[in-house]
């Protein structure tokens, strides 16, 4: 081997019971380039990445750091090693203080007490080393997830990575702030760290990375680099087939109207007014997008309309009358079907099986339930069902929700809410962490219920999915909609800009 | 945006912000207790030194149950251990005229019995409230089996006056001429309290009982964790067992703990976790005990039962309207899997 390998892994095999998560799979990483790992979701990509930090243990497979056979048992080895992951679900305690995650396993003392002030300091020095901006006093749960995901990053920094994987950092960030983190990205290895970066997003892989691998049902099935290959390459690699990357929808036919807004104000947990004043409508029959950089309202928007979150004035009315909050199976009674933003938190029970988290909101109704007894063969039916449709993918219906790979976890949430009949769904990201196949399949569904006359309330920080599904867009700023504008109306440049706040040059027509 | 709100504080403010309530109910107890002593200086010593007293193992059986809640262990056993270790430093020093030893004996079976906690619920991760209860059951039946009556001792564990310090007015009595349990009991306080948020030991503790994988994508041993803390908070429980018998009463009774390792996880819930905070709800309680038995005295004409619910109403109603409501650590009674 002429160039030096920062890792190489041979014949990783990992078997989980009933899959096989990793196929004898081999993956080499170059000092200083930006390596894509590509994959549909459950093709394997954070079990492998797991093995390499040492949290799972592979049935067979060698390591290799800088050329060196490696030991690696345990993330305690994978860090000596110099290896640090950003976690698809972040690995942060949520009440310790951004310093006190970061030095977390690595403490540094004087005699006998933790030196947080010297942590501090060292923090600092580092996030303004790579413009990773952090406040080291900060409460975690208190920050948003992009910000989270900076200390993640900074925890990796502090233990001197050389070796840094990033399981899907781009799933949950805005635009700006992906930008902001390839700069990070490029910066890194140009001080000569090697990166693995996991995503779903292609026009990502093709901007950042020097080459790219991609997995399909635990295998690699080849490397490549963005000059040699484009974004529908990429996706047929992934899939095995050709992929629709536009959807191809009708014009909406609007009718009555299904859910109406009014001055609707809501608090933050910090009893701060997110949410403003807001008025808007959805009628049946069309997609209402809500467009918005990530922490404008629009998550608290989405839990007030479905009762998660308390109203502090105005009025939601559901087919002309007020919504019976108190009551939440009342509201999945009235047809509202709710994708969540937190797919972990409000999403699915984890510990559960796929079938009973497929009937969470109607396991006590007819089939799934008589005379009070469940019906677990119409359950497990269900459940079938919606895996094969949905395109689930998991070793059988009675797995716990929680061992199914991330992005699985979200099509098991959304086959639930489509699965029902829907006067109105409100989705919050609902392709979030999905791979192409299970995009188009799901941007299917959701424009099929739009046909079929269900009012869809649509958020998404994803321009690209708001602009191909939405009919008519809200755009939202520090808690207000400062226009709606119909999606033909509007570039996506001109969107960009009424998300940062600034008014456009000619007054967009206003509807609704 | 948020994110600098901590840091932007000046220090003195975020003091007043994360203590001051504190400090204003610490003003508080100071000027009632000031008053009374200046009516009554005998009485109020009395009442305080015997409030100390009460609150002893509650105390120990409170820093016993939340070292293990803060790593996620949940310790229903905590009436078990003391119970367990009140008989067993009873034995020892019964065989080998030894206070000493007995408390030692104490210790260690508290220990032992912790390990048994940790083994059932970090290694075979079963229940944690049946592990606990368990321990309980164990601990009944095996001193009621080998209870010997007639079994005795001679004396207990004295008091140890601490020079100048117990001539001090007030203070002096109350807390400066304790036999050894209880100022061990007000030492582990300030170290349990000092361990658990000051050291690498507290931070790994609390991230284990926070958020285990997290913990562990760092290298920090989750398993190793839970097991030293329930051990250590087992050892701790059995100083309070050996308090009972080798300095409180002098002799073993059945059942003698009496439900104070349950109380203990109450004082540890009003204290939310911390050291200092449960020491001030044990004190509290004890306090409450205290003026109970001075009402008794007193003669007044109300049924004794009556009076005697006055420690936990009191309790109950002063600590749940001002303390507020308590955040269980996050992962409290979880096992953990690794994959
Ligand atoms: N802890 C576990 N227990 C059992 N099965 C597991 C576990 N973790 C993953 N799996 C299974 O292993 C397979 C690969 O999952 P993995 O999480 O690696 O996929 P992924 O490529 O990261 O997908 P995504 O893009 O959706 O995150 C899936 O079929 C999943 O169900
Ligand atoms: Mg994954």
């Amino acid at each position: 081997m002429s160039e030096t390998l920062a890792l190489e892994v041979r014949n990783i095999t990992k078997r989980f019971p009933g899959v096989l998560a990793n196929d004898r799979v081999n993956f080499a990483l170059k000092k200083g380039e930006i390596h894509a790992l590509l994959g549909e979701n459950g093709a394997g990509k954070s079990t492998l990445m797991n093995v390499i930090y040492g949290l799972y243990s592979p049935d067979e497979g060698e390591f290799f750091v800088d050329g060196q056979p490696a030991e690696i048992h345990n993330p305690h080895d994978a860090i000596s090693a110099g290896i640090g992951m950003v976690h698809q679900h972040f690995m942060l305690v949520p009440v310790f203080s951004v310093a006190e995650n970061i030095i977390l396993g690595s403490e540094v003392t004087r005699a006998t007490k933790l030196d947080l002030r010297t942590a501090r300091r060292e923090i600092r020095e580092l996030s303004q080393q790579y413009g990773l901006d952090v406040d080291p006093r900060a409460i975690v749960e208190e920050l948003p997830v992009g910000i989270q995901q900076r200390v993640e990053i900074v925890k990796a920094l502090y233990r001197k990575a050389k070796i840094l994987v990033l399981d899907e950092p781009t799933a949950v960030l805005t635009p700006q702030e992906v930008e902001g983190l390839f700069r990070v990205m490029r910066q890194l290895t140009e001080r000569g760290v090697s990166i693995i970066f996991i995503t779903h997003k292609l026009k990502e892989v093709l901007a950042v990375s020097d080459s790219i691998t991609v997995m399909r049902r635990g295998q690699v099935v080849g490397t490549t680099t963005p000059a040699e290959t484009d974004e529908n390459g990429l996706a047929e690699m992934m899939v095995g087939r050709e992929v629709l990357l536009e959807v191809e929808k009708g014009p909406a036919q609007p009718k009555e109207i299904v859910l109406e807004v009014k001055d609707l104000s809501v608090y933050d947990e910090r009893q701060v007014e997110v949410v403003r004043q807001v008025s808007f409508d959805v009628r049946a029959g069309e997609i209402l997008g809500i467009a918005g950089v990530q922490g404008n309202g629009q998550t608290e928007l989405a839990e007030a309309l479905t009762g998660l979150r308390a109203v502090l004035s105005g009025t939601i009315h559901l087919n002309g009358v007020v919504v019976p909050f108190e009551n939440p199976r009342a509201l999945t009674e009235a047809g509202v079907s709710h994708i969540p933003e937190d797919r972990q938190k409000h999403g699915l029970v984890l510990p559960y099986s796929i079938a009973d988290n497929l009937v969470l909101s109607s396991y006590y109704k007819k089939p799934y339930a008589q005379n009070g007894r469940r019906n677990f063969q119409a359950v497990l039916g269900n459940s079938v069902e919606l895996v094969e449709q949905f395109d689930v993918r998991t070793p059988g219906p009675q797995v716990p929700a929680g061992n199914l790979s991330g992005g699985n976890q979200q099509k098991v949430i959304v086959a639930r809410e489509l699965s029902r009949p829907v006067k109105l769904l409100i989705a919050n990201q609902p392709t979030r962490g999905l791979d192409v196949g299970s995009i188009e399949y799901i941007h299917k569904q959701i424009i099929k219920e739009r046909d079929a006359g269900a009012a869809v309330l649509l958020i998404s920080a994803e321009l690209d999915e708001i602009k191909s599904l939405a009919d008519r867009i809200a755009v939202m700023f520090h808690g207000e909609i400062v226009a709606v504008v119909p999606v033909d109306a509007v570039s996506k440049s001109d969107l960009g800009l009424l998300m940062a706040g600034s008014e456009l040059k000619k007054e967009p027509e206003s509807v609704g | 945006m948020m994110a600098d709100t901590y840091s932007s504080l000046p220090n003195w403010k975020y003091f007043l912000r994360r203590y001051g309530v504190l400090t204003g109910l610490g003003l508080v107890v100071l000027m009632t207790t000031l008053y009374f002593y200046f009516r009554d200086p005998q009485i109020t010593e009395a009442v305080l030194a015997s409030t100390v007293r009460y609150s002893t193992p509650l105390v120990l059986g409170a820093l016993c149950g939340l070292l293990g809640e803060r790593a996620g262990v949940i310790n229903i056993g905590i009436e078990g251990q003391m119970l367990m270790s009140a008989f067993v430093g009873f034995l020892v020093t019964a065989w080998t005229k030894s206070l000493w030893l007995g408390v030692v004996g104490g210790v260690l079976t508290g220990a032992l019995m912790g390990l048994l906690l940790a083994f059932m619920s970090v290694t075979l991760k079963l229940d944690q409230i049946i592990g606990g209860t368990v321990i309980n059951i164990i601990a009944i039946g095996l001193t009621g089996y080998f209870y010997q009556v007639g079994l005795a001792i001679d004396g207990k564990l004295k008091p140890i006056p601490l020079g100048p310090l117990a001539n001090l007015p007030l203070v002096g009595k109350v807390f400066f001429d304790n036999p050894p349990i209880t100022y061990a009991a007000i030492v582990l306080v300030f170290v349990v309290q000092y361990v658990l948020f000051y050291t690498k030991w507290g931070l790994r503790t609390r991230a284990v009982g926070e958020h285990p994988r997290a913990a562990d994508t760092v290298g920090v041993d989750v398993y190793f964790m839970r097991y030293a803390n329930v051990v250590l908070g087992g050892a701790i429980a059995g100083l309070a067992g050996a308090f009972l018998t080798l300095e409180a009463v002098g002799s073993f009774e059945r059942v003698m703990t009496n439900g104070r390792g349950f109380i203990a996880l109450a004082v540890m819930l009003f204290g939310k976790y911390t050291p200092l905070g449960a020491w001030g709800a044990a004190l509290f309680f004890g306090l409450t005990s205290a003026i109970q038995t001075q009402v008794q005295f007193a003669g007044v004409d109300i049924p004794h039962q009556f009076i005697g619910m006055i420690p936990y109403v009191m309790t109950i109603l002063v600590l749940a309207g001002f303390v507020g409501r308590t955040r269980v650590p996050a992962a409290d009674g979880a096992p953990y899997e690794k994959e």
